[in-house]
């Protein structure tokens, strides 16, 4: 994927739904555009691991960016995953008390909320949440009810919205770091391991990284601090627990430790929230996760700890402005930054990709849309979504959606394949898995991983031993025991 | 001298008590059976195990095929036994119970194949 | 399309083949055997190591060699089966829904189902291990299949974490290949496998065996680079100061098995919590009239052996009741686990108006010496057996008579002698 020496109009550093949905909203005009990541995948910080909670818009502060776009965006977000074939759930969100004191927090958020023009909420009764809810805690005491919040697979809009964009002629430049930034709009020139790359524009949507990033243009105005949260994630069998994204009352540690079912049907519950030296740190914790559990089970005491199929951690890029941080560097024109997307960032990403891509077009003098511009994607349902005349169907026009390779999703080899086929397609295991569900059910790999493995390796040429769990260096595989 | 052992002669996995002199066993306790005994005498003078491994396959559906010695081998020559399995290799089709290797580093045993392999 | 058979067998593992096998030999003639895999014999065919068949064929084999007796009389009885299939749903009609490549979607309507389906591993976010996510990290089984089916190595040095037979015996195996063993971790103050493996996979190799020690961090980024292991007190919590630094490039995980039972629980078939598996009666017939289950996936077997007889066993009865002689049932009696004993199976006796003479199987909670094992029907002691040891690697079983069994339950427990 050598793509040094080419001049973009615009290049996009960061791969991660940010990134991707200002890749997407881009496409639409006529520029050459590259989305560069140091990562072989899209979608390997953040966005591959958090909630993927659409927030209805209640949490901040009218008037910030951050109120403006989350609700924007939460708006958007029905329409854009219907266009990218993304499975988002219109859940409803609920915040609950369990004393007076939690009771004027809920008020706090309500009137918030309306500020800022966030619809339908509700304060409600104990008796009508737990009709709602039957499964919760009885001891609450109220709840604040917001109906337009919603969950989205991060990870999956990530996919979905820079294949969308490579579809529209966008470059996806995979394992590429930048590791300089000169020059000025017009002639910016990132320096990477894979060459130079020349741009008219930058935009910075790096992640926790995006600091780094605007330091090494010029502009080092701010700090991010990574702020991690961890999660335990449930068998698909305790799906139905709860309907709504249940959080408690925020703290001075963020939202709170919230319990949800996710769009793929596990419970999830997390995060907590523990600012972090590194910004590669993405262990776990016996105490956090404990932390974690220990909270959730006020929510809903249903939960099973035999059920978690697995746990994982999210860093959070914080900024020290307390507000995202979007648009054009003062001190350097034509580098935009898009820094600092927290929480609610996922709900934001559409708003901002469209707002940032207008920002952008502006400061090109008004870049032409695309006449063949596809806002949508080519996707079909997953076969174990599917009834049994669609499977029937489906078999008979392709055989390799009658191998099952991952029995606990059912995930067929057509689909594998498929996943690695696409553009922008997988070249891990960890890739396959985000795009096909292989390996993310209870047995975890146990089962389709030498399967998935064989299918890499024939379908990108390579030995097995060459393939890679996620970044180089993460082989599944050491060598022939009889070479 | 005294020393506990489990007899591996099956998976019931007796306890034993096994008195001896030098190589020579005196008595045994807590066998089910004279294989006990058989086991304790042979763990006391000369250990022996069945080796299981694989070896590689030319032409074959798989790259190894597994295989076994067809009699147990003395332990202290597990080693040399799998350095001839090591190099070993076997062209397609294979039939189980096929000599791949006769009396695998002097141990007497053979190398022979545990399952069907068919060519590519 | 909607087909019918007589008796539909669903994995083609021991217990599949082995009750496929008698079923057959017992005169049904539309035995039907699935399969997802490629080939008959499941798991066996990677555990390439001997000890298998002593009870059942007198002799010691390998688990392809005892794979095969069966494969070949399923070849000479004509036992029909499909492979590369996938059932992706069973409901309490015994209506059995399949997929394959070459017929597409298949629909069976069979009169009785035996649920042979085996277990799967425990992965590492069960155990909820903190630490980083990175490659090298295995449940003992599918680095089985790597090394024995695949030929390849996917590590140079190992860690493994729980003695469970699967475990020991991939100790012994990546050291056979070159591979280093650090040593094998067990959170229980006992062992897991069984002791002939203790011996013959580790002693003979010197690799050590920790118990009461589990890995309470993994390190590394991409690829493991080590663990952190620590002692457990009693309650298994971690004890300050044991912590320890293994550096290795693989982490096995051999921390039990899990019977695969989703499909059994969609068709309303009952579980037991502690087995993961089926509640049966004596014929081993779960709650739903003509379904019966073995094996693995109705509970944790230390032999494969014993899987291959409890097979045979559903297969008879499930033959049974397709040739309509079973006899009418009077009561029903729970079995009630007592003092010291984790499972029994079967969960429950169906007394009919025939004595009968009723194994009921049971592991133990922990390792006890010098006991007996008591029958209690409305607080008497109507049976009693001693032991010399049991341990809950070790499945032992009792033998009751129906005539003996008095009142709806019956408590099974183990008292020093």
């Amino acid at each position: 994927m050598e793509k040094a020496n080419i001049k973009y109009d615009i290049a996009i550093i960061g791969a991660g739904v940010v990134g991707g949905l200002v890749a997407r909203s881009l496409s639409a005009y006529d520029a050459r555009i590259c989305i560069i990541d140091k990562h072989i995948d899209m979608a390997m910080g953040a966005s591959g691991a958090n909630s993927g909670i659409v927030h209805a818009g209640y949490d901040a502060t009218p008037g910030s960016m951050k109120a403006k776009f989350n609700i924007e965006g939460t708006a958007m977000m029905p329409g854009i995953c219907r266009l990218l074939g993304v499975s988002y759930k219109n859940s409803g969100s609920l915040v609950l008390a369990f004393n007076s004191e939690d009771e004027k927090q809920l008020q706090k958020l309500y009137e918030n909320g309306i500020a800022g023009g966030v619809k339908g909420m509700k304060l409600l009764s104990k008796e009508t949440v737990l009709k709602m809810e039957p499964l919760l805690n009885p001891k609450i005491t109220k709840a604040l009810h917001a109906p337009t919040a919603g969950v989205v697979s991060p990870y999956k809009l990530n996919i979905a919205a820079i294949e969308n964009a490579v579809v529209n002629g966008t470059e996806f430049l995979r394992e590429t770091q930048v590791l300089g930034i000169t020059g000025n709009k017009g002639d910016f020139t990132l320096s990477t391991n894979k060459g130079d790359i020349f741009a008219a524009v930058v935009i910075n949507c790096a992640g926790i990284y995006a600091d780094d990033i605007a330091k090494m243009a010029g502009d080092g105005f701010f700090t991010l601090t990574p702020r991690k949260g961890e999660y335990l994630l449930f068998d698909r069998s305790e799906g139905g627990l709860v309907e709504n994204v249940v959080f408690q009352p925020p703290s001075e540690k963020g939202k709170g430790v919230l319990v949800m079912t996710t769009v793929d049907g596990n419970i999830l519950i997390g995060p907590d929230a523990n600012i972090v030296e590194s910004k590669e740190d993405s262990q776990t914790h016996a105490d956090s996760l404990d932390y974690v559990y220990k909270t959730a089970i006020k929510t809903c005491s249903g939960l099973n700890l035999k059920k978690v199929i697995t746990s994982f951690a999210g860093l959070r890029a914080t900024p020290d402005t307390g507000d995202f941080i979007i648009g054009e560097s003062k001190k350097i024109p034509g580098f935009f930054n898009v820094a600092g997307i927290e929480s609610p960032g996922l709900s934001s990403a559409p708003a901002i990709g469209e707002y940032v891509a207008e920002i952008v077009s502006g400061s090109l003098g008004g870049l032409a849309k695309k006449e063949n511009f596809k806002p949508g994607l080519d996707t079909h349902e997953f076969f174990r979504d599917m009834d049994l005349n669609e499977k029937e169907n489906i078999m008979q026009d392709n055989p390799d959606y009658g191998m099952i390779v991952c029995r606990c999703e059912n995930v067929t080899k057509a689909e594998v394949l498929d996943s690695i086929r696409r553009p922008a397609g997988a070249r891990t295991v960890d890739g396959v898995k985000r795009r096909t569900r292989a390996g993310m059910g209870r047995c975890q790999g146990g089962f389709c991983l030498p399967a998935v493995v064989e299918i890499l390796s024939k379908e990108l040429g390579i030995e097995k031993e060459e393939v890679q769990k996620g970044d180089s260096g993460s082989n599944i595989l050491v060598e022939r025991n009889r070479p | 001298m005294k020393k506990e052992m489990v007899c591996i002669s099956c998976p019931k996995g007796c306890r034993m008590t096994v008195e001896y002199e030098g190589d020579k066993v005196l008595e045994v306790l807590g066998n089910s059976c004279s294989k006990g005994w058989d086991y304790a005498v042979d763990e006391i003078t000369k250990p022996v195990r069945i080796v299981t491994s694989t070896v590689k396959v030319r032409g074959g559906k798989l790259t190894v095929v597994p295989v076994k010695t067809n009699k147990p081998v003395r332990r202290h020559l597990i080693f040399d036994v799998m350095n001839e399995i090591y190099k070993a290799e076997v062209k397609a089709p294979v039939k189980e119970g096929q000599v791949i290797i006769k009396n695998a580093a002097d141990s007497g045993a053979d190398i022979i194949a545990t399952l069907d392999l068919k060519k590519i | 399309m909607i087909e019918k058979r007589s008796l539909v067998i669903i994995g083609a593992g021991p217990a599949g083949l082995a009750a496929a096998v008698k079923a057959k030999k017992a005169g049904i003639k539309d035995v039907l055997l699935i399969d997802r895999d490629i080939q008959l014999g499941g798991i066996l065919k990677q555990c390439i190591h001997n000890g298998f068949g002593l009870h059942v064929f007198k002799e010691e084999l390998t688990g392809p060699e005892f794979a095969l007796r069966y494969i070949r009389e399923i070849e000479e009885l004509k036992v029909e089966y499909k492979l590369n299939t996938m059932v992706i749903s069973v409901d309490k009609n015994k209506r059995i829904t399949t997929v394959n490549p070459d017929d597409g979607l298949i629909v069976y309507e069979a009169r009785s189902i035996i649920l042979a389906m085996g277990c799967r591993e425990r992965p590492r976010g069960a155990l909820r291990i903190p630490g980083t996510n990175p490659s090298g990290i295995f449940s003992a089984g599918t680095a089985q299949r790597f090394v024995n089916i695949e030929g390849m190595k996917p590590g140079k040095t190992a860690l493994i974490l729980g003695s469970g037979d699967i475990g020991l015996i991939m100790a012994r195996r990546l050291t056979l290949e070159g591979m280093k063993v650090r040593a094998v971790c067990e959170i229980m103050p006992h062992p897991g496998g069984l002791t002939r493996n203790i011996v013959q996979c580790l002693e003979d190799f010197n690799i050590p065996l920790k118990l009461s020690t589990t890995v309470i961090a993994i390190h590394g980024k991409r690829r493991i680079e080590g663990v952190t292991i620590a002692q457990v007190d009693d309650s298994f919590k971690p004890v300050k100061g044991t912590e320890k630094y293994i550096e290795c490039d693989m982490l096995l995980l051999s921390v039990g098995l899990i019977p695969e039972n989703e499909l059994a629980e969609e068709a309303g078939v009952e579980l037991d919590p502690v087995t993961g598996g089926a509640r049966v009666n004596q014929y081993l017939e779960t709650n739903i009239d003509g379904i019966y289950a073995c094996g693995n996936v109705l509970h944790v077997h230390d032999l494969v052996d014993y899987v291959a007889i409890e097979a045979e066993k559903a297969a008879k009865s499930a033959v049974r009741k397709i040739k309509g002689k079973t006899r009418k049932i009077k009561k029903r009696i729970e079995l009630i686990t007592g003092n010291g004993i984790r499972y029994t199976v079967p969960q429950f006796i169906d007394v009919t108006d025939k004595e009968e003479k009723i194994k009921i199987y049971f592991r133990s909670t922990s390792i006890m010496e010098s006991i007996k094992i008591n029958a209690i029907c409305k607080d008497e002691i109507i049976f009693s057996k001693k032991l010399k040891r049991v341990a809950p690697a070790e499945m032992e079983y009792i033998i009751i008579s129906t005539d003996d069994i008095r009142g709806r339950k019956m408590i099974i427990e183990a008292r020093a002698k």
